[in-house]
């Protein structure tokens, strides 16, 4: 029984106060949500959230098993670790002073982030990977002199033709329905 | 047929079978009430004195009839007084269908006169809650509630339909009452494990919940019970699931449960769970409950399997079916030690009762007994919550289901009159209520229905001018100190029967008991009877909290 991070995929209708139902079942049951992320799909009709949380493995099962009473959701699932690709983006607002600028263009360089606005005083950094590597870097540039910053939470996808909305269809019906359109 | 959203919602409700409503008019659902006064001779409101004894009543009638409870209230205030009813229904699964009016929908959000955000509140204690916000989508998301409320595991759905959906018109066509959902089938080769599992026990216990009421399942757990010579234990909302005449049934196991019951589970190495969900009143401390036992928990709640209680075995589906498919396979068997070992702990829970009791003192026990010999199997009892509600619980013998309405997971104090109101409107038969003073004065302004509607129901007070559950504790586990549970009222509750036009009737002694109880279960209309009873009056056996069965508490203290 590992107390570990884990990262559950949720499927649910594109309506109002949806997000609130989820949310909510955290709090009352005291899961605990290390991030939330939640944007529109593929299809007009559901939204999905994304859900950064730890816990035990029976913790793990509860929260899908209570998630999944939920009406307004479709789909739910743990992202397996070591098969999916999880995302996060931060904005980084920096002090900008000549005696620090070199440190940080080439911290910038290190992590392959971005700088997406400067200004005389203030030079904002936006950086995307996972979780640890917007860390590493938020350690690196703390000394400079960090002036604001967030984090968007992690999103994820399973890696390859596995597809959290069961309707989806797979890339052997897609081949079918294309061989049939030509 | 062209029809406003008020009407659309009753035209609904009739067509969804629904027979009896129960409500409190208001501002935002005049609407409502006009085409409700339009639709009179097809669809019956009863009028309650306030929206929480509405709110118990639907409940009441839902868990009599099994069918789905309606109640219906006003924006704001109206729709906050429905909070407890709705989460008592929630904690017990009770299928119930909520509909409050709402500001119109320009109003919202501006803090209106009466605006509460009540979808909102009633988040985490209904199954799913709808606010309309057009006309249209009325009819179907009234169907859906209705589904949802009805399917797998019950519960409650409130529906949210602000003024101008209710003003608003559109095209309106009757449909079929909806179906349940399916639910998916028990898997086969757990079903296989179960019965392995079984013929390797030695010791096995049946544990049954409300769920092997909702799901019809008395049959079948009887079956299995002879079939595998298992004693058959039950939660405080799965009683009446199984008769009392039959010898395999132990009784209410639990805090206050039957001594036999609650340490035939705790010596058992295999418990069935059957639609019961290990609440702690159930298991005491879980770190020491039932350690020599395997645990096979069949729930149709697929997330109650592990939550309280890590099992062995988890089966979700429907209990009948499981039950079902178990009987098939599952070998015969007779556990001759253990039928020993139970027949010996049968034999130390009546030697403790014997203890106990006296012959002359108006004890509880004695009072239900009493009452118990002028009722049929059919007829509901109805209890509120506290030291009564044990007492009907240990010693009322229930003998089908659905006779015992009482409010388990919430434990609700005030919960009785409404139920009862709703139990009998259900039933059409004579309905018992115990209730104690304290749980009797939270909504006793119900009796203006009660009376009102002439409505057969028996109220039992058990009076002992303390909040006695409270007490006991106070009691037993803080020094005595009876902080704020000596109600020392002057309520003279004849008197209050007699003021709201019912008969009114006390009994002081043992003497007395008798006699009035007859003439009172005679009565033909609404009867309150006023029975004082003594404040120092113990629930036993008792499960200290924290405790495991081999703390129980069974005997009285010696006065000496």
């Amino acid at each position: 029984m590992k107390d570990d991070q884990f990262i559950i995929g949720i499927l649910v209708d594109n309506a109002a106060g949806v997000l609130t139902r989820v949310s909510s079942l955290f709090t009352r049951r005291g899961f605990n949500i290390d991030s939330l992320t939640v944007g529109t799909t593929e299809d007009p009709r559901y939204s999905r959230i994304t859900i950064s949380a730890h816990g035990d493995d029976a913790i793990r099962k509860q929260i899908i098993k209570q998630v999944r009473k939920l009406y307004n959701v479709k789909e739910v699932k743990i992202l397996p670790v070591d098969n999916s690709v999880k995302r996060e983006l931060a904005l980084i607002k920096l002090r900008n002073k000549p005696q620090t600028r070199n440190d940080i263009l080439s911290a910038v360089d290190i992590f392959r982030c971005k700088i997406v606005d400067f200004s005389p005083n203030t030079l904002c950094v936006e950086i995307t990977g996972n979780s640890s590597k917007i860390d590493a870097f938020i350690t690196v540039v703390k000394p400079l002199g960090i002036l604001e910053l967030c984090r968007t939470g992690v999103t994820a996808l399973e890696r390859g033709c596995i597809y959290l909305n069961s309707e989806t269809k797979t890339f052997e019906e897609i081949c079918e329905q294309e061989k049939g359109e030509e | 047929m062209k029809l406003t959203g008020a009407q659309i919602t009753v035209e609904t409700l009739i067509e969804q079978g629904t027979e009896v409503v129960f409500g409190y008019p208001g501002g935002q659902v005049i609407d409502l009430y006009d085409a409700l006064y339009q639709a009179g001779d097809r669809i019956h409101h009863v009028l309650t004195a306030h929206e929480q004894g509405a709110s118990h009543a639907a409940d009441g009638y839902a868990r009599s009839s099994g069918k789905v409870g309606v109640v219906i209230a006003t924006s704001g205030p109206g729709a906050t007084n429905l909070v407890t009813g709705i989460a008592t229904a929630h904690l017990d699964s009770t299928p119930m269908v909520a509909i409050t009016g709402n500001v119109s929908n320009a109003m919202i959000g501006r803090d209106s006169f009466q605006e509460v955000d009540i979808t909102g509140i009633t988040i985490p204690i209904t199954k799913h809650n709808f606010i309309v916000k057009h006309v249209e989508d009325l009819a179907d998301t009234i169907r859906t509630a209705f589904q949802i409320a009805k399917s797998g595991r019950p519960g409650p759905v409130l529906i949210d339909i602000p003024k101008d959906v209710q003003t608003g018109i559109c095209e309106f066509e009757a449909a079929d009452v909806v179906e349940k959902e399916k639910q998916r089938l028990p898997k086969e080769f757990k079903i296989r494990l179960a019965a392995n599992m079984i013929r390797e026990s030695q010791r096995p216990y049946i544990y049954i919940g409300g769920g092997a009421i909702t799901a019809k399942a008395s049959q079948e757990i009887e079956e299995l019970a002879d079939c595998i010579d298992a004693p058959i234990g039950s939660t405080l909302m799965g009683l009446s699931a199984i008769s009392h005449e039959n010898p395999r049934f132990l009784g209410m196991e639990g805090m206050h449960g039957h001594y036999a019951s609650s340490m035939a589970q705790n010596e058992a190495d295999l418990i069935l769970a059957v639609g019961a969900r290990f609440s702690d009143r159930a298991t005491g401390n879980v770190s020491k409950y039932a350690k020599k036992a395997k645990i096979i928990h069949i729930d149709i709640d697929r997330a109650e399997v592990d939550k309280n209680i890590a099992s062995d075995l988890g089966i979700g589906g429907d209990l009948k079916i499981a039950l079902q498919e178990l009987l098939k396979i599952v070998e015969p068997k007779k556990n001759l030690e253990w039928d020993q070992r139970l027949d010996e702990l049968r034999r130390e829970e009546q030697e403790q009762f014997q203890k106990n009791c006296s012959d002359d003192l108006l004890e509880p026990y004695a009072l239900i007994h009493e009452v118990q010999k002028h009722t049929d199997p059919d007829m509901p009892v109805v209890t509120d919550v506290g030291q009564h509600q044990m007492w009907v619980a240990q010693y009322y013998r229930f003998h089908k289901p659905r006779t015992f309405i009482t409010s388990g997971g919430l434990g609700t104090m005030g919960f009785g009159l409404g139920a009862a109101i709703g139990s009998c409107l259900a039933t059409g038969k004579k309905t018992v209520l115990f209730t104690g003073d304290g749980s009797f004065g939270m909504n006793l302004n119900e009796l203006a229905t009660v009376s009102k509607l002439n409505a057969p129901i028996v109220i039992f007070i058990m009076n002992n001018g303390v909040l006695g559950m409270v007490r006991q504790w106070q009691n037993l586990f803080y020094h005595k100190h009876y902080s704020q549970t000596t109600l020392d009222r002057k309520t003279d509750f004849v008197k209050l029967a007699d003021a709201f036009g019912l008969k009114g009737y006390r009994i002081s002694n043992r003497e007395e008991l008798s006699d009035v109880v007859a003439k009172a279960m005679n009565e033909d209309g609404p009867v309150l009877v006023d029975c004082l009873i003594d404040k120092d009056e113990l629930v036993l056996p008792m499960l200290p909290p924290g405790g495991s069965f081999d703390d129980i508490i069974t005997l009285k203290e010696d006065p000496s």
